[in-house]
């Protein structure tokens, strides 16, 4: 069975959930093996083979840290050679497809980004994305390998397929590092104690209703109380009632939480692009006829900052 | 200094996309515009020259003939002049090739400075402006909150999942700016149709010496198969606040076990 090359991403707390939904999808293509830019701890190689990795290449690429986006790509390609793989995966967001172009164009291959689900149709890899603000479904087909895809954190869940997860070491070298970027400064964001917006399964989202900054802690009560990440229309953000990377849209993230309260917001298509494949959308808005209603399974008309205290009160006594 | 920005047009967001039976976006049958995220580049580019720098900018586009408007109204926001590449060839090409194109067409224009939109409105891939600086093998910094120029020193912030960044390059460079980098401004009327008199050169494929057999859908190493409308999202219950809306929320996320 060929191999399919998962980017396994670190975080403090051990492996980021995404990757082993990426795990998770690999399977369906071939065999995952992952690599891990950096050390593997002991932890990291057990959840990576307990999500199917046959193998772990553990990558010394003493660049990564400093430079943006080339060392890691440097390293799938260096892998590919050596294991002419179906698939390289790895997950949407700056430097994912920053990664991702770069190992398309040295590998002369074919690339989707921001896919939803993949699948194999008799060693035909194909990747679906959603297009058009969300509206409709691409499926395409790679007429060549390895197939370069970006996916979605979220369209998958991670289950688990245990595997050997053996660990295999290499080193990198990237003559041309430098071209990504150099990391100059890194402020490192405030630890909320929140979910990562894209991986949250649940995310709370304030809209310009809110009506001021002030108004926007509701937002993060409801958010805490139901223990999900905070987000807000590119409206708030502009208006600094909260920070930009929580901006959820076109130009902000993309989420595919099971839950997906909408506070005051209207539902601008920009917006929707963003959210609309959420499982379960809650909207509550003012205005009936707010287009949020129209892709929302409950909606409440009303003043948010009557209906989301109340809503708060009832998770904290329902839950306990 | 020379600057180049890459913009695409494309069709209005807000009109209804059709596709053709090779699942290609239908171009002709849709109203265009240049593309939203591409306004930002622009606008990056004409406070450069504001701000002392002393730069020609050129705009380059791959399109059919509709998308010399998308040039046109580049050029009323500012700039010097407009590079339209024009191929029936191009039909069905992939980021590869798109990518491929436009790196043989700035080595044809020159540059210092390229300037990108973080995205497309329409393929959204975010994928071309990496994909051309590999192949041109010179600097990038994408998806810049900001954007500072100081002789050949190129200063960008923008964000990764964990933490915000700054990141430093040298010129020639590839940036690609986004929404965040301030809103492109209003072309007055006069501005408009003094865009109409400045220079827009038209070029084949041949003429960057690209072949048809590199670009296209033959030679795409991705190719749309099938196109679907998204399951459709229903309007489910919909409740005015009587004081107990709240409650009812409450119910019915306890029923779905999200409580």
């Amino acid at each position: 069975m060929s191999t399919v090359l998962v980017l396994a991403e670190l975080t403090p707390s051990g492996v980021r959930p995404a990757t082993l939904e990426l795990l998770t999808a690999a399977r369906a293509l071939g065999e995952p093996a992952a690599v891990v830019v950096g050390p593997v701890a002991d932890d990291v190689r057990a959840a990576l083979a307990k999500h199917g990795a046959t193998t772990v290449y553990a990558v010394d690429a003493p660049d990564a840290d400093r430079y943006l986006a080339l060392p890691k790509a440097q390293a799938l390609v260096d892998l590919a050679g050596q294991t002419s793989p179906a698939a390289i995966l790895i997950t949407s967001g700056t430097e994912g497809k920053d990664v991702a172009a770069k190992v398309a164009v040295r590998l002369d291959a074919g690339i989707i980004t921001d896919a939803v689900a993949v699948a194999s149709d008799g060693g035909t890899v194909t990747a679906t994305q959603a297009v058009v603000a969300g509206s409709q479904h691409a499926t395409s087909e790679f007429t060549r390998t390895p197939a370069v895809i970006t996916m979605r954190p979220n369209a998958t869940s991670a289950e688990a397929a245990p595997a050997a997860g053996e660990v295999q070491q290499m080193s990198v070298s990237t003559a041309d590092a430098a071209q990504g970027g150099e990391i100059t400064a890194r402020t490192e964001k405030a630890a909320s104690g929140r979910p990562e917006l894209t991986d949250a399964a649940v995310v709370v989202a304030g809209g310009r209703g809110v009506g001021s900054e002030d108004g926007f802690g509701v937002i993060e009560q409801l958010a805490d109380a139901l223990g999900g990440a905070v987000g807000a229309t590119r409206a708030v953000t502009d208006l600094s009632w909260a920070s930009h990377d929580l901006q959820v849209g076109q130009t902000g993230k993309t989420v595919a939480p099971n839950l997906y309260v909408a506070a005051g917001v209207s539902g601008a298509i920009q917006h929707r692009a963003g959210m609309q494949s959420s499982k379960i959308i809650v909207a509550i808005n003012k205005d009936p006829k707010a287009p949020i209603f129209a892709i929302s399974d409950f909606g409440v008309v009303g003043d948010l900052h009557q209906v989301l205290p109340a809503l708060i009160d009832q998770v904290k006594s329902r839950r306990g | 200094m020379k600057i180049v920005v890459l913009v695409k047009y494309v069709p209005e967001p807000t009109a209804v996309w059709k596709f053709a039976p090779d699942h290609t976006l239908d171009r002709a049958a849709v109203d265009g515009r240049l593309s939203e995220l591409d306004e930002y580049a622009v606008e990056q580019a004409v406070r450069l020259v504001e701000g002392g720098a002393d730069a020609e900018i050129t705009y380059v586009t791959v399109g059919p003939a509709k998308a010399k408007d998308g040039l046109l109204k580049a050029l009323a926001i500012g700039g010097d002049k407009g590079v339209h590449i024009v191929d029936d060839a191009m039909h069905g090409s992939d980021a590869l090739a798109t990518s491929l194109v436009l790196a043989k067409a700035l080595e044809k224009v020159g540059y210092d400075l390229v300037l990108t939109g973080m995205a497309s409105t329409d393929a959204e891939m975010s994928v071309v402006p990496a994909m051309v600086a590999d192949r041109l093998g010179i600097n990038q910094a994408t998806f810049a909150k900001s954007l500072a120029v100081d002789g050949d020193a190129v200063t960008i912030t923008r964000d990764s999942e964990a933490a915000g960044l700054e990141v430093k390059t040298q010129l020639p460079a590839i940036v690609s700016v986004t929404d965040q980098t301030g809103e492109a401004r209003y072309p007055a009327f006069r501005q408009i149709m003094m865009a109409k008199k400045k220079p827009i050169e038209t070029l084949s494929l041949a003429d960057l010496g690209v072949g048809a057999d590199s670009v296209g859908s033959g030679a795409a190493a991705v190719k749309v198969r099938s196109m679907e409308p998204a399951p459709a999202r229903q309007a489910g219950t919909l409740i005015t606040d009587d004081g107990t809306g709240a409650a009812q929320v409450a119910d019915f996320l306890a029923a779905r076990g999200l409580l």
